[in-house]
C-alpha cells in the first residue's frame, strides 16, 4: 500500500500531520500557558507568557469562595478509596470464578455480562431515592456524603472487572495452589499469598480503569453531592467555570493543570503493567 | 468465632433498619433487609454455598446499587414520583393529620417563656384556671408559689425560672419558629402558639375518610377528594404534600402524544442518534487516515508524530471540554481571536494582490468576531462534534493501527500485481479487513457517546433551550442530559416519574444496540463457550 513519496508528496504528508499535531497540543499549550499569564483575563491571554507568574496557583490554594483544595483531596479520597476497594471485590469475585465450580456460575457470569450493558447512571433518578432514604436511616450514608458516591460506584465493581480480572486468574496454573494446600492452606489463604501477588499486573489493571473511570465521573457525583465543601473535581471545576469565568480564567486553568496531575501520574506509572495485563488477561492456559 | 460475631451484628442492623422502615409505613422494602440478612447468613453458614462467600461483597453492591435501581427506575416509570409527590400514601397522610388549627372556642393562654444558658427553652402558660410548665418536650401543672419561679420586683411576672431567664419580646423574635413547632400535650388537648402574646388549643385541621378517601377542612368545611396523588377541592385547589400513585402508562404517552412533551422530546431523540452517529463516523474517519498516514514506513518523525496525536486520549476529558468551552467563548476566547488574525491577514493579501478590494472575508463569511459557537444551536452542535472529535480520534487512532498492522502485507501486493489503484485497495482491502475486527469498539463508542452526559454538560448544558417547551429541554440535550434536567432541574420541579420514563427508554435503545451487537460478533456464544 506503500511507496517512497516524491517531494512533493512527503511535503503534503507532513503538512497534514503537523496540522494535526498543532490541532491536537494546542489546547493543551493554551492551559498551560494561562496558568503562567500574568493577567487573569481570557481575552488578554498570549500563548507565551509576557511577564510569567504563579500567582494564579498561590491564588487557586487560597481561594474562599472556590476550595479547590478540598475538592482536590475529595476527589484524591473517593478515588483511590473506589478502586482499592474495587480490586478486592473483584478478585473475591473472579477468585471463585475462576476456582470453583458451582451452581449457577455460568448464569452468573453472562448475567454480570448483561447487567454491566446498562450504564449506572440510566438509574440515577433510582439512586438519588435510593441515597434519599438510605440517609434518613444512616446519616453518614445519606445525600452529600462521601460514602453513599463510595457506595454507588462499587455498584461496578463486578462486572467487566471480573471478566477481565477472571480470565487472567485461568492463566495461573492451579498447580501452584494445590501444592500450597497439600502444605495445609486454606483456599483464602492461597488466594492472598499465591494467586494475589502473581495477579499484581491485573490488580493493577483494575486499579487504573478504575481510578480514571471515578476521578473524572460527573453525574452522580452531581446529583448526590450538595455542598461546596464535599464537590469532587469535576463538580467544583465545573462550578468554578460558571459565572465570570474568564476573568478567572488563570486561576481555572491553573486548577486544571493541578487537576490533571493525579490522572496523568497513575496512568503513567500503571501504563506497562496495563498493557502486559490487558494483554495477559485475554491469552488462554 | 469471628464468622458468627460478624453475622450477628449484620442481623442485628438489619433488624434495625427493618423497624425503622416499618415505622414509616415501608412495609415492603421493610423485607428487603432481613431477606438480605437472611441470605447471607446462610450462605456464610452453609458448606455447600462455600463458593458463594467470595461473590457475596461484589454481589452485595451490585444488587444494591445497580439492579435495585434499574428495577426501580422502571417501577417509578409509571408513577407520578417528582416535586409534591415525594412520599408514599401513608407518609402523606401522617403529615396531613398531623396539621393542626385554633378553633374559635379555643382556650387562650398567656404566657412567658424563659432560656437557659445553653438555649433551651422553658414556657409557662397561663390560662382559664391552669398555669402549666412546658419544658424539655413535656407538660406539667405547676403552682403560682412554685419556688422555682422567682418574682424579684412582685409584679406577677417571674423574671426567672431554675437557672432559665426570662426572655423580653426582641428575645423571643429569632425564637419563634422553635416556639410554632411546639405541639404541647396536656390534659388531652393540644396547645400550639397563635401569636406573640398567646397559645391556644388547637384541634385537628383536616379529618379523613378512608372510605371514601377524601380530606375535610374542620375550619372551613371544604371536602377534598384524592385525584391522582393529591387531594383536591372540587374548585382545583391541592392541599401538599401530595403521594405517589401509579399513572399507568401516562408518562410515556406524555412523550409520544403530548405535543408540548413529545416535540422537544423527538428533538432530543434525534440529536442523541445524530450525535453519537456523527461522532462515531467522523472519529472513525479521521482516526483511521492519520492512522494510515503514520502506519508508513517511509515517513520520517513517526513515533513523534504519534506522541504528539495521543495528547487528548492522555487528558480527563472533563479538565479539557472546560478548556475548550473557554477557547470557543464567544467574546473572549481564543478561537474567535485567532479566526479575526486569520481574516485580516486574508483581507491584506487580497488588497495587495487586486488594489481596493476590501473586507474581502467579511463579504464571503460575515462577521467573524463574534461567532456564537456555543449560544446558537447549530454551531453548539457542531462545536460538540468538534470537540468531540479531538478528544476521540486518537483513540480510534491507536485501535486502526493496531488492526492496519494485522492485515497481511501479501493482500496488497496481489492486489498491485493485478493493477489495482490506491482507493481500490483501501475499499476492497483496507476497510473490509478493519472494520470485522473494530465493529465491536464501533459499536462500543457509539453506545459510550449515546449516554456522554459529561461533554454535554460541561460544553453547552443542553443549551441553547428550544423554544416553546414546557419541560428543560434544549437544542444540544441528549437523552442522558434531559433526564437529568427533568429529574433535577426542571423549573416546574422535579419530574422523577418522566425522567424515569425516558431512563427506560434508553434502556430499551441500549438493548437493541447490545443485542445487535451480539448478533453481529457472535460474542456471546464465543463467551459462554469460555465460560
Amino acid at each position: 500500500m506503500y511507496e517512497r513519496h516524491s517531494i512533493g508528496g512527503s511535503f503534503w504528508r507532513h503538512a497534514i500531520i503537523l496540522f494535526l499535531c498543532a490541532f491536537s497540543v494546542f489546547p493543551a499549550l493554551w492551559v498551560v500557558s494561562a496558568s503562567f499569564n500574568a493577567t487573569n483575563n481570557m481575552s488578554l491571554q498570549t500563548l507565551i507568557p509576557k511577564n510569567p507568574t504563579f500567582s494564579h496557583y498561590v491564588e487557586l490554594f487560597t481561594s474562599d469562595r472556590y476550595q479547590f483544595t478540598r475538592w482536590m483531596i475529595n476527589s484524591l479520597k473517593v478515588t483511590i478509596i473506589t478502586a482499592t476497594l474495587t480490586v478486592v471485590l473483584a478478585a473475591l469475585g473472579a477468585y471463585a470464578f475462576s476456582r470453583f465450580r458451582f451452581k449457577g456460575r455460568r448464569v452468573g457470569l453472562l448475567g454480570l455480562l448483561l447487567i454491566q450493558m446498562f450504564p449506572q447512571i440510566l438509574a440515577m433518578v433510582a439512586i438519588f431515592l435510593l441515597v434519599l432514604s438510605l440517609g434518613s436511616i444512616f446519616p453518614w450514608a445519606g445525600l452529600n456524603t462521601h460514602t453513599a458516591l463510595i457506595f454507588v460506584y462499587l455498584g461496578g465493581a463486578m462486572g467487566f472487572n471480573t471478566w477481565l480480572m477472571k480470565g487472567y486468574f485461568d492463566t495461573i496454573p492451579r498447580s501452584l495452589e494445590e501444592s500450597a494446600k497439600v502444605d495445609g492452606a486454606t483456599p483464602f489463604q492461597a488466594f492472598i499469598w499465591i494467586i494475589l501477588p502473581l495477579a499484581r499486573p491485573i490488580l493493577a489493571t483494575i486499579f487504573v480503569l478504575s481510578f480514571i473511570s471515578s476521578y473524572s465521573e460527573l453525574i452522580l457525583a452531581q446529583i448526590l453531592l450538595r455542598s461546596g465543601t464535599q464537590f469532587t473535581l469535576p463538580v467544583g471545576m465545573a462550578l468554578l467555570v460558571s459565572d465570570q469565568w474568564s476573568q478567572r480564567w488563570g486561576m481555572f486553568a491553573a486548577g486544571a493543570l493541578i487537576s490533571m496531575l493525579p490522572f496523568l501520574i497513575v496512568f503513567m506509572l500503571a501504563q506497562r503493567s496495563l498493557v502486559s495485563g490487558l494483554t495477559r488477561g485475554s491469552v488462554k492456559e | 468465632m469471628a464468622k458468627v460475631v460478624l453475622l450477628g451484628t449484620l442481623v442485628g442492623v438489619s433488624i434495625y433498619v427493618c423497624v425503622f422502615l416499618l415505622a414509616k409505613g415501608m412495609y415492603i422494602p421493610a423485607a428487603m433487609p432481613l431477606i438480605g440478612a437472611g441470605l447471607i447468613s446462610y450462605i456464610f453458614l452453609s458448606e455447600k454455598r462455600y463458593p458463594l462467600r467470595w461473590l457475596v461483597p461484589g454481589l452485595l453492591f451490585l444488587t444494591v446499587m445497580v439492579v435495585y435501581p434499574i428495577g426501580y427506575t422502571f417501577v417509578s416509570s409509571f408513577t407520578n414520583v417528582g416535586t409534591g409527590h415525594m412520599l408514599g400514601k401513608e407518609q402523606a397522610l401522617d403529615q396531613l393529620l398531623d396539621r393542626s388549627y385554633a378553633p374559635e372556642n379555643a382556650i387562650t393562654y398567656s404566657f412567658l417563656a424563659f432560656a437557659n444558658p445553653a438555649g433551651d427553652i422553658a414556657l409557662v402558660l397561663e390560662g382559664e384556671g391552669e398555669r402549666i410548665l412546658y419544658t424539655q418536650g413535656t407538660a406539667s401543672a405547676i403552682a403560682v408559689d412554685d419556688p422555682r419561679l422567682v418574682d424579684e420586683d412582685g409584679d406577677g411576672r417571674p423574671e426567672r425560672f431554675s437557672n432559665y431567664a426570662r426572655l423580653s419580646i426582641p428575645q423571643l423574635v429569632p425564637r419563634l419558629s422553635d416556639l410554632e413547632a411546639y405541639r404541647i400535650e396536656y390534659d388531652n388537648k393540644i396547645i400550639g402558639l397563635q401569636d406573640l402574646n398567646e397559645f391556644r388549643t388547637r384541634t385537628p385541621l383536616y379529618v379523613y375518610d378512608a372510605e371514601a378517601e377524601t380530606m375535610t377542612d374542620q375550619q372551613t368545611g371544604v371536602v377534598y377528594a384524592a385525584m391522582e396523588g393529591i387531594f383536591t377541592s372540587a374548585d382545583g385547589v391541592e392541599i401538599y404534600p401530595g403521594y405517589k400513585v401509579s399513572v399507568g402508562i401516562r408518562n410515556y404517552l406524555a412523550l409520544i402524544r403530548n405535543p408540548q412533551i413529545s416535540g422537544p422530546f423527538a428533538m432530543v431523540f434525534g440529536w442523541t442518534f445524530a450525535f453519537a452517529t456523527l461522532t462515531v463516523l467522523l472519529n472513525f474517519a479521521l482516526g483511521l487516515s492519520t492512522a494510515i498516514l503514520l502506519n508508513d514506513p517511509f515517513l520520517r518523525f513517526r513515533t513523534l508524530y504519534r506522541v504528539l496525536m495521543i495528547i487528548p486520549y492522555a487528558l480527563p476529558a472533563f479538565i479539557m471540554i472546560l478548556v475548550w468551552r473557554g477557547m470557543l467563548n464567544q467574546h473572549f476566547g481564543i478561537i474567535n481571536k485567532m479566526l479575526v488574525s486569520a481574516a485580516h491577514m486574508i483581507d491584506y493579501a487580497v488588497n495587495y494582490v487586486a488594489v481596493n478590494v476590501f473586507h474581502t472575508t467579511a463579504v464571503l463569511f460575515g462577521d467573524v468576531t463574534k461567532i456564537p459557537w456555543l449560544s446558537n444551536g447549530m454551531l453548539a452542535k457542531a462545536s460538540l462534534l468538534l470537540l468531540n472529535l479531538w478528544l476521540g480520534y486518537p483513540y480510534m487512532m491507536l485501535i486502526c493501527l493496531g488492526a492496519l498492522q494485522s492485515i497481511p502485507a501479501s493482500l496488497y501486493e496481489a492486489a498491485r500485481v493485478d493493477g489495482a489503484s490506491w482507493w481500490q485497495q483501501f475499499w476492497k482491502i483496507t476497510l473490509p479487513l478493519l472494520l470485522m475486527p473494530l465493529a465491536p469498539l464501533l459499536i462500543g463508542a457509539f453506545a459510550f457517546n449515546f449516554n456522554n452526559f459529561t461533554l454535554i454538560w460541561l460544553l453547552t448544558e443542553g443549551r441553547p433551550a428550544i423554544a416553546g417547551a414546557t419541560t428543560p429541554a434544549g437544542q444540544t440535550d441528549i437523552l442522558i442530559s434531559y433526564t437529568y434536567r427533568l429529574a433535577f432541574e426542571g423549573a416546574r420541579g422535579n419530574q422523577l416519574g418522566l425522567a424515569a420514563a425516558v431512563s427506560v427508554m434508553i434502556f430499551v435503545v441500549i438493548a437493541t444496540i447490545s443485542a445487535i451487537n451480539f448478533r453481529l460478533t457472535g460474542a456471546l456464544e464465543e463467551l459462554s463457550k469460555n465460560v
